[in-house]
């Protein structure tokens, strides 16, 4: 009777132990809108940070705190701003000693669906996580150092707590602030476009709407879809490295400098067409201003180098060579990918 | 002791009857592995992008980017029985965690058999929008060309020794006209007839000669077509003839 009591003690010992020590953040699945689950693999969620409530609610305030530089003027959002799609709309942007950097703003929106895990336009971060690393050090973007920062947060008078809610523990890291800052980055997911309500048949699109797409998918026409994504593809980029005949010579390598390939020279990310909008200017150092001059580059302006994607295909005629009608049309349905309601989403301002 | 003894043969009774199927003959797995050459030399994710080969008329070319679906890959008895692999097989080669195959019902009995697949999908299975996973790599072929999947990707540049040019060799489904739209599947049925006799777990190579697609029996004229070859009915039929003898079977191990 003495030994049966004794091990119930132990077993309701043991359960109020274990509930006490065993505090876990309140898990939040990504909220997969329907076009990316009817037509998508899921997104990548690294095993080592799973999406929770605290993880979020902490990244969302990270992003948005100029702690994070060295003189507390900018944080994440001054050059990734929600009412532009997470972008600035700089050619290149400036860090806080006022320094231009030499890299166009890239938006942020359905990072969680970036299959090859590379980010930046260059493919030098290998996770989301591992990019929210590099501008904070960065003499031409924050401008601080990892040390500083992680004891400007351990004194804060909140983060502790935020980082014990989100990691369970009070003690801050770079690894589990970067953690935090792509957990809210995740968040950020963009699929509610006139295009996306027309897939689901909640809309329709206008004939030139619908004439630029069947431009943008035809092979002897834009065939903007190898690299941009397509219907079925509501991602609107393939995330992968293209040289898109912006130059014969580089003074960017992009890919060919984190690979050290001379075959990567001149290759940069394709970008999402998603909410072009509001992203201007475009490419990756921002040398074109409008939707317009993007359009002509591929129908008049492509440049011959060494590492030309062959996709470029006219690339001898200088481009597709689109009509001044094909171009308006092209345009209208590119416009179609526009989402405000990503830009006014409350869960994404500061 | 009897027990045990008893014991012990019933767990090999039980073993056996897991290796061996009704008829006596062992059951074993079946994998695949694709592997990639240009007229014997081997083309894979490290020498793709740098390696310039000659095709069959002549001209010079290099590869920017190679991918291909098969499905339906099936193991055919000498009684003619089939076992149909589920799923179909996209391949990347960039990337060389995709050139083995193998699925959750690969096994058979032991025996002699030869391999069929489907290149692309068949009329039944390439349906527009329906695979994720492929969807996903951006794989699809456009619906004003009759939708569904690529069946082939290969990008790259010809006349590299000269005045290189950009071809895109894609293959899908073939267009006949326009006003109104007629569209003709376009996937091929292959069938490798050498004999495998498989008496254990297997792991058979299918090699794809990836300048096949310009040999037989067309030889391929790069100068003429080049590219766009998505809306041309007659380069995507003389691509569905190629592909015939683009694979044969590999090494097989057991």
């Amino acid at each position: 009777m003495k030994k049966g009591l004794y091990i119930i003690l132990l077993v309701i010992f043991a359960s109020c132990t274990s509930e006490e020590q065993g505090y876990e953040p309140t898990e939040l699945p990504l909220e997969i809108p329907e076009v990316f689950s009817t037509y998508l693999i899921p997104p990548v969620i690294p095993t080592d940070n799973p999406q929770t409530v605290e993880g979020v609610a902490l990244g969302k305030k990270l992003f948005f705190d100029r702690i994070l530089s060295a003189d507390g003027t900018q944080s994440c959002a001054t050059c990734h701003a929600p009412q532009k799609a997470f972008a600035d709309n700089l050619t290149t942007s400036i860090g806080i000693d006022g320094i231009s950097g030499t890299r166009n703003s890239m938006p942020l929106f359905n990072l969680a669906w970036n299959y090859g895990d590379r980010f930046n336009w260059d493919g030098s971060a290998l996770s989301l996580e591992q990019q929210a690393e590099e501008p904070v050090e960065n003499p031409i973007e924050l401008h601080s150092n990892w040390d500083e920062v992680i004891t400007r947060l351990q004194n804060h008078p909140e983060y502790p707590q935020l980082f014990q809610s989100a990691f369970n523990t009070t003690t801050i890291t770079k690894e589990l602030t970067t953690k935090a800052i792509a957990q809210f980055e995740r968040t950020l997911i963009s699929a509610n476009s006139k295009f996306d309500r027309y897939t689901l048949g909640q809309t329709s699109l206008t004939p030139q709407e619908l004439n630029g797409l069947d431009i943008f998918l035809r092979e002897d026409k834009g065939d903007c879809f190898h690299c941009h994504g397509n219907p079925n593809n509501p991602l609107w980029t393939n995330n992968d490295f293209h040289n898109n005949g912006l130059d014969v010579t580089f003074t960017d390598l992009g890919l060919g400098t984190i690979t050290g390939d001379p075959n990567d020279n001149g290759k940069f990310r394709s970008p999402s067409l998603r909410n072009l909008a509001y992203t201007a200017p475009y490419m990756h150092d921002g040398r074109f201003a409008t939707l317009d001059e993007v359009i002509n580059h591929y129908s008049e302006g492509l440049q011959n180098s060494p590492t030309i994607d062959p996709l470029m295909k006219q690339i001898a005629q200088g481009g597709v060579q689109l009509t001044t009608q094909e171009k308006a049309d092209l345009k209208a349905f590119l416009l179609t990918l526009s989402d405000p309601s990503f830009l006014n989403n409350p869960d994404f301002q500061n | 002791m009897k027990k045990i003894l008893l014991l012990c043969l019933t767990i090999i009774t039980f073993s056996c009857d897991n290796d061996t199927n009704g008829n006596g003959l062992r059951n074993i797995t079946v994998d695949f592995k694709f592997t990639h050459t240009w007229d014997g030399m081997v083309i894979n994710d490290s020498n793709l992008t740098t390696t310039t080969v000659t095709n069959d008329n002549g001209e010079t070319m290099t590869m920017a980017r190679l991918r291909y679906l098969i499905s339906r890959i099936e193991l055919i008895n000498a009684n003619g029985n089939s076992y149909t692999f589920n799923g179909y097989k996209f391949t990347d080669l960039s990337d060389i965690t995709t050139y083995d195959f193998s699925t959750n019902n690969t096994i058979i009995p032991s025996g002699t058999y030869t391999i069929k697949f489907i290149w692309g999908f068949n009329e039944e299975d390439n349906i527009d929008g329906a695979y994720p996973d492929l969807n996903s790599a951006s794989w699809n072929w456009p619906e004003m060309l009759g939708g569904g999947y690529h069946f082939l990707q290969l990008d790259g540049m010809y006349n590299v020794d000269s005045s290189p040019s950009p071809y895109n060799f894609h293959n899908g489904t073939a267009r006949v006209s326009t006003n109104p739209n007629v569209f003709e599947q376009n996937f091929a049925v292959i069938e490798l007839s050498e004999e495998i006799v498989l008496s254990g777990n297997a792991s058979i190579e299918i090699v794809m000669n990836i300048a096949e697609f310009f040999k037989n029996p067309n030889t391929w004229d790069l100068n003429v077509l080049d590219t766009p070859l998505m809306p041309n009915y007659n380069a995507q039929k003389m691509m569905q003839q190629n592909v015939q003898t683009v694979f044969s079977l590999g090494a097989v191990s057991q």
